[in-house]
């Protein structure tokens, strides 16, 4: 299908209104892999006739990794400049596709006033899915599949989202098992705090290798994500566990446009 | 009255006024160390403090994660607070020099039957607190669990915590000695559900005087073992068993992913975005703020009385991504770090009538820059910890000294730093490529 996505400029413009502001975040719009996911969930939004913008060129960083590094003078500048615009176009409500731009959009804007309806895609889809907006009519692609689903910190722990991403996976036709460590009790991929951005600190292994093991003991098929920075760890876990090929990594917002049967998805 | 008696009683009100004043003193130290940290700005929700306090401490809500731990420390935390009430009748006849003042006041058959119930409630409690201790030493001695073994442990930590299981083992041995002996001596009395059965089977062939002995031997034992405790607990990593309330009460109720906005930054800001303050001179008397936490006296005093409610299970270390990993960040440790250090400062502040000794809670003696680094901001220490501890609040506090005060920061973060200012952006692309994703 054919992407249309406009900016809250063009719309605005257009003297249009706008119900969602989809936040692409940073790793949504410059990580290739990422880009992916991004585009998944814009094909999912125009599919179910989602009244929705993204901000474009005028969207910059929430300053997330900056605040948890330690750097909360980067973090504000960063979060003045977007309430700034946010609060120009008049945002209501904001939709993410990354765990690190929506806990910091939800929690830590409003005190620098910047107040929104702010929600993590897998609720969204969620809600898409409750309302009847979502009919996973190629759900049968995944049967006979086994998914496992890996909480990011910023939607689990942080949040205490755990249980709408795995109401939208129990919506496929597959077998869903749960690592080691899930839920409150998730082990991090790795890449929180910052850590995206440096080297490691001296140890045995990697964290994503730790993770790796996890995920190679539930002998998935599909390692479903919700977080772009997730997405690169995990992967990298995969490829260190030598099972390119058999386990792959998918964004929860690709498996349901695959399920929708308006994105292809290679499983094998 | 006798002048044993008398004596007894003397003994008694010196001991106990002994351990009131000394133990006072430590704990007005401790409320005082706690005072040095910073006012924290939160709106709680009151109803909801109870509920933290009354599921989380009282209830021991969060222990249940690990079901054969919570309930070995179930045994001994409801022996503890069940015994308290026959440390009553231990003080009134410590006071009075009179024999079970209770029991052997109130004549009536209803309180007989209910004072009996109690003991032999106690007496059960008090079989499984024991049972529980000794799995306690082995788990902690015997077996190799990580939690237990970690660097941070080693040493007084280690010893400390022995200590307090060995006290266990002496108070509840005592309890049985006195009522056993007691039991012998009145066979026919008490009827309490261990004491009143093995008491006479096993001390029954001994004197009268041999049992007047025992029981009394039981007594002071288990009395100045309570006073004892009293006077240790403010030194040991146990004092957790009276902050773990104050600690549940107090603790943030914000999502746990919300970390603060630091006030000074978003003033430093406005004045910055004000064109009328922009370009204006400083006010050279203007207080200058200092950002983050370098030192004890930087954090708030919950962030303080988080490190005195600690009592080092290292439930938090077990999660860590980066303890588990072989980094040398641990969770407990900056909690201990931050107890400790405030205990230095402390006593140099009263030993030498200073205001700071130049030492600080970010060093390589305390919580390393390499420790701080290595957090991932996850949350599993805080989700982990039985008590409601934040460990993460005080690493970013200190992470933000890092950066803000010192510009002490790995070279990658820089460059992080300056796309976020100069690209607006975590990767320095221009904004222009914001929407190469729909490009295909």
């Amino acid at each position: 299908m054919e992407l249309q996505v406009k900016t809250m400029a063009q719309l605005t413009a257009e003297g249009q209104s706008v119900d969602v502001l989809f936040w692409v975040g940073c790793a949504g719009s410059f990580d290739d892999r990422a880009k992916k996911i991004t585009r998944a969930f814009a094909k999912i939004l125009q599919h179910c006739e989602v009244n929705f913008a993204v901000l474009g060129s005028e969207e910059g960083c929430t300053g997330d990794p900056a605040k948890r590094a330690g750097n909360e003078f980067a973090f504000q500048m960063a979060a003045h400049m977007n309430i700034e615009i946010l609060n120009g176009y008049g945002v209501k409500n904001i939709v993410t596709t990354c765990p690190h731009c929506f806990n910091i959009l939800k929690n830590e804007y409003p005190g620098l006033g910047g107040s929104y309806e702010v929600m993590h895609h897998t609720t969204f889809l969620q809600n898409l899915i409750n309302e009847g907006r979502i009919k996973l009519t190629d759900a049968d692609v995944f049967k006979g599949r086994r998914i496992t689903y890996h909480d990011s910190c910023y939607l689990g722990r942080a949040n205490g989202i755990y249980e709408a991403p795995r109401e939208v996976l129990a919506q496929l036709d597959a077998e869903l098992v749960e690592m080691k460590s899930c839920k409150s009790k998730g082990l991090c991929c790795g890449a929180g705090g910052a850590q995206m951005w440096k080297e490691d600190e001296p140890g045995e292994e990697r964290i994503n290798t730790r993770r790796s093991r996890e995920m190679a003991d539930t002998k998935a098929d599909i390692v479903a994500a919700n977080c772009p920075f997730c997405m690169t760890m995990l992967r990298d876990g995969v490829s260190k566990q030598n099972l390119e090929g058999e386990m792959h990594v998918f964004d929860l917002a690709e498996l349901v446009a695959a399920g929708q049967g308006i994105q292809d998805i290679n499983l094998d | 009255m006798e002048p044993i008696q008398i004596i007894q009683i003397l003994a008694f009100l010196l001991l106990t006024t002994f351990t009131f004043v000394v133990s006072g003193k430590k704990y007005v130290t401790i409320y005082r160390n706690i005072s040095m940290g910073k006012a924290e700005d939160s709106a709680p929700d009151r109803v909801l403090r109870w509920k933290n306090m009354l599921r989380i401490a009282l209830g021991q809500g969060k222990m249940f994660a690990n079901l054969p731990a919570a309930v070995l420390h179930l045994c001994v935390y409801v022996a503890f607070v069940f015994t308290q009430i026959e440390l009553i009748e231990i003080f009134a006849d410590g006071i009075t020099g009179r024999h079970r003042i209770l029991y052997n006041g109130i004549q009536s058959s209803w309180f007989t039957g209910l004072y009996t119930a109690i003991i032999s409630t106690i007496e059960v409690l008090s079989l499984l607190a024991l049972i529980a201790t000794f799995f306690f030493l082995a788990r902690r001695n015997m077996l190799s669990i990580p939690r237990f073994r970690k660097a941070e442990m080693e040493g007084w930590p280690h010893r400390d915590a022995n200590i307090i299981l060995y006290w266990e083992i002496v108070l509840v041995t005592c309890i049985f000695l006195m009522n056993g002996a007691d039991a012998a001596l009145h066979p026919d009395e008490y009827g309490f559900i261990f004491s009143s059965n093995l008491g006479p089977a096993l001390l029954g062939g001994l004197s009268e005087s041999t049992l007047h002995i025992l029981e009394r031997v039981g007594w002071w034992g288990h009395i100045t073992g309570v006073l004892g405790f009293l006077i240790y607990l403010p030194y040991s990593k146990h004092l957790h068993i009276l902050l773990a309330f104050p600690n549940t009460f107090y603790a943030r109720q914000k999502p746990a992913g919300q970390m603060d906005n630091l006030d000074s930054v978003t003033q430093e800001i406005k004045l910055m975005m004000n064109p009328d303050t922009a370009f204006a001179a400083a006010d050279p008397n203007a207080e200058i703020p200092t950002f983050g936490a370098k030192d004890v006296g930087d954090l708030t005093w919950k962030n303080l009385l988080d490190a005195y409610s600690c009592t080092e299970c290292g439930r938090c270390t077990d999660q860590c991504p980066a303890n588990l990993t072989g980094k040398k960040l641990s969770p407990r440790k900056v909690m201990m770090d931050t107890r400790d250090r405030m205990e230095e400062l402390a006593a140099f502040r009263k030993g030498s009538g200073e205001e700071h000794d130049g030492k600080s809670l970010i060093s390589d003696e305390y919580v390393s820059v390499e420790e701080l680094r290595a957090c991932t901001t996850c949350n599993a220490c805080v989700e982990a910890c039985p008590v409601m501890i934040n460990p993460l609040d005080i690493i970013i506090q200190m992470r933000r000294n890092l950066i803000l005060e010192q510009s002490n920061s790995p070279e990658e973060w820089n460059a992080l730093f300056n796309s976020i200012e100069n690209s607006n952006a975590a990767w320095a692309f221009p904004a222009s490529d914001r929407l190469k994703w729909t490009e295909n």
